[in-house]
């Protein structure tokens, strides 16, 4: 890392002063007698950069502030405007069983999207665990594995949710024949979320110190037994972080949903069909959320609609802040 | 280290590595040449049960490796067979997007992407960077801990929220602006600057936040207020962070799809003006896939296809910027 320290203060670049020296100079004959001025110049000009350096730092300040208060305003805008249109908006009717073109009910969809975020989390989140174990507890750091491993959770994680509902529409729903369903919209998810649990679990593991795993060897036990006993208890905190990253990403979604998991309004029917409900189609909360706002017949129970979904949002985040704490405590 | 080094000889001396698959312990060398070996485990009696959690453990972590795999084999199965028969030039240069007649050219969506993506970094840069700065090196107290979590909210929120803000909010004003409905590349553009804003500010934060304190002391011991300590020693040290942060914003937006469709009008066309509609590849693919069949199908998965190539370009990008960053 090379930061070259300029001995002599550099001129800042866009001064009137410095960018034209000729101007400077025409100023200086213009007003007084030469050998005064050259005497003059100097001083004025010391002061002048001073002065100068003192504006733009007084600018370079004053833009991050108004960075800062725009950011703010966004975020109080976005949140505040869904809150005072929504809030009104909230009846009764929208939470009603059954849905109906009249109620607009969002209840199942709110059913729904809870079955749909635990079923995805269900499969990714062992498989990321497990995953993350075996880069941190098992594998050879650095091994042609673990850096292909890491190379594609990173592609995954920055492919666009609309590519995940292509592959889950072509690989679960019809190559797999499962149809728009519970299943191939969560298994869809499940492959979106599964960078998240993995990367935070490895981070979380990774900060566990070596006495841990020490201690365990020492007192006798294996490599599964040590990790199952000593290293995962107190990454468990990290693990629950990335869980819920996952769990929010499971409840925004819409473009993997889409033409994976259907729009049809309906809870999934465990209690009549046992596990074939799983095959059932049904609509997330912000899948309903969308198809509201592009028919753009309910636009407030549309308001209605986001205050539940930020309101879920807060809740996760929430959430995320308790988590945060515990792993400063388990820290100290 | 020396406790490590230690186990490790003693796995050895116990007749054999605890692992399978890792080299026979004992030489100290192999301790100490630079990668760091996990702590060796002594060999115990539950072998069994110990090679098949390892076994499972391995192939939870292919299981990303097969994911990524199964997504490239499939998308290139379903959509490179129709960029055959269209044609390849025809399909990314094509100038006109009608299913109906079998005409399958994309390029206005390609850059209805790139402009939109553009006009997302423009406004979502500036103000994000800046953020970030404040954050970490002006915020103090109560202000800065209530914007953290402002941001926190802000990357939670899900993109249905921001494109139906943009639908009530942003495109009613871009109407004012000109003519037109609103429904444009810059109430899009603007509703992207907004949702890649979390983005850029929390990656760009860590990374000013990883520079060591020294630059900044040198830099005021130098004679240099906080300001052009932070703006001209700070940020250009955290330049692989703040870059990476910018690729990572890109990638984001250049991948939004439901804000986007939302408000942008989604019209197949080149927009000769900020206020004329757009539509991206994204866009393309959630509108019509809906009731494609046969060739249009394909076509869409196709268009996935080039978004997916431009994603993977992004990735690359971000890889290349991670990598320069470590060197330095």
């Amino acid at each position: 890392m090379s930061i070259a320290f300029n001995p002599r203060p550099r001129r800042p670049r866009f001064s009137p002063v410095a960018c034209s020296p000729v101007l400077g100079a025409l100023g200086a004959v213009d007003l007084a007698p030469s050998w005064f001025a050259e005497e003059d110049a100097l001083e004025v000009r010391i002061a002048r950069t001073a002065r100068h350096r003192r504006a733009v730092s007084a600018l370079l300040r004053w833009l991050t502030y108004a960075a800062a208060a725009v950011t703010a305003a966004v975020l109080l805008f976005v949140v505040g405007y869904i809150l005072v249109r929504g809030v009104p908006a909230l009846s009764p009717d929208l939470f009603q069983w059954e849905y109906t073109s009249e109620n607009v009910s969002l209840l199942p969809a709110l059913a729904s999207t809870v079955i749909m975020a635990l079923l995805a989390l269900a499969l990714a989140v062992p498989v990321g665990v497990g995953a993350a174990i075996y880069l941190v507890e098992y594998a050879r750091r650095g091994s042609r594995f673990v850096r292909l491993v890491r190379v594609t959770a990173e592609t995954l994680q920055g492919i666009p949710s609309i590519i995940y509902g292509l592959f889950g529409m072509l690989f679960f729903v019809t190559a797999c024949g499962w149809g728009l369903s519970l299943l191939s919209g969560a298994c869809t998810l499940a492959i979106m979320v599964l960078p998240v649990i993995m990367r935070t679990t490895e981070e979380a593991l990774m900060a566990v110190p070596d006495s841990y795993r020490e201690g365990g060897f020492g007192l006798g036990a294996g490599r599964l037994r040590t990790v199952a006993r000593c290293v995962l208890p107190s990454a468990v905190p990290g693990i629950l972080g990335g869980v819920i990253l996952a769990l929010g990403r499971c409840v925004g979604e819409v473009a993997a949903l889409l033409f994976t998991a259907g729009t049809v309004a309906q809870i999934p029917d465990f209690a009549g069909q046992g596990i074939f409900a799983l095959f059932d189609s049904c609509r997330t909360l912000a899948v309903h959320m969308y198809t509201l706002a592009c028919e753009g017949l309910h636009v407030n129970e549309a308001y209605a609609t986001s205050v539940v979904l930020l309101i879920l949002v807060l809740l996760l985040n929430a959430a995320m802040r308790v988590v945060a704490q515990k792993m400063e405590v388990s820290k100290k | 280290m020396l406790f490590s080094l230690l186990s490790e000889l003693s796995a050895g001396a116990a007749g054999g590595p605890g692992a399978p698959g890792a080299p026979a312990a004992g030489a100290p060398g192999g301790a100490a040449s630079g990668t760091p070996a996990p702590v060796r485990a002594p060999k115990r009696p539950h072998a069994l049960r110990e090679g098949v959690a390892r076994v499972l453990f391995a192939t939870a972590a292919a299981l990303s490796i097969a994911a990524v795999a199964l997504i490239c084999l499939f998308l290139l199965v379903n959509g490179v067979p129709a960029m055959a028969k269209i044609g390849l030039p025809e399909f990314l240069f094509g100038m006109t997007w009608r299913p109906a007649n079998d005409l399958f050219g994309i390029f206005p969506m390609i850059v209805g992407s790139l402009y939109v993506t553009a006009g997302a970094i423009v406004v979502g840069v500036p103000g994000g960077l800046l953020t970030a700065v404040y954050l970490s090196r002006f915020a103090r107290g109560r202000v800065g801990s209530f914007l953290r979590s402002g941001v926190e909210l802000l990357a939670g929120i899900p993109s249905v929220v921001y494109g139906f803000f943009g639908l009530v909010v942003i495109v009613p004003f871009v109407r004012l602006l000109g003519p037109g409905t609103g429904l444009s590349v810059l109430a899009a553009s603007l509703i992207l600057g907004i949702m890649i804003l979390p983005t850029i500010i929390t990656v760009a934060q860590s990374a000013l936040d990883a520079v060591p304190a020294r630059y900044y002391e040198g830099a005021l011991a130098l004679g240099v207020d906080h300001e052009h300590a932070v703006f001209k020693v700070v940020a250009p040290a955290a330049a692989s962070g703040i870059m990476a942060a910018i690729v990572l914003g890109l990638g984001r937006a250049i991948g939004e799809t439901m804000a986007v469709v939302m408000v942008a009008g989604n019209m197949p066309i080149i927009p000769d003006s900020l206020l004329s509609g757009v539509r991206t590849m994204t866009a393309n693919i959630v509108l019509e896939m809906g009731y494609a069949a046969d060739l249009h199908r394909e076509a869409l998965i196709a268009t996935g296809v080039v978004l997916f190539v431009f994603v993977l370009l992004t990735t690359m990008l971000l890889s290349v910027i991670r990598k320069r960053g470590e060197a330095r």
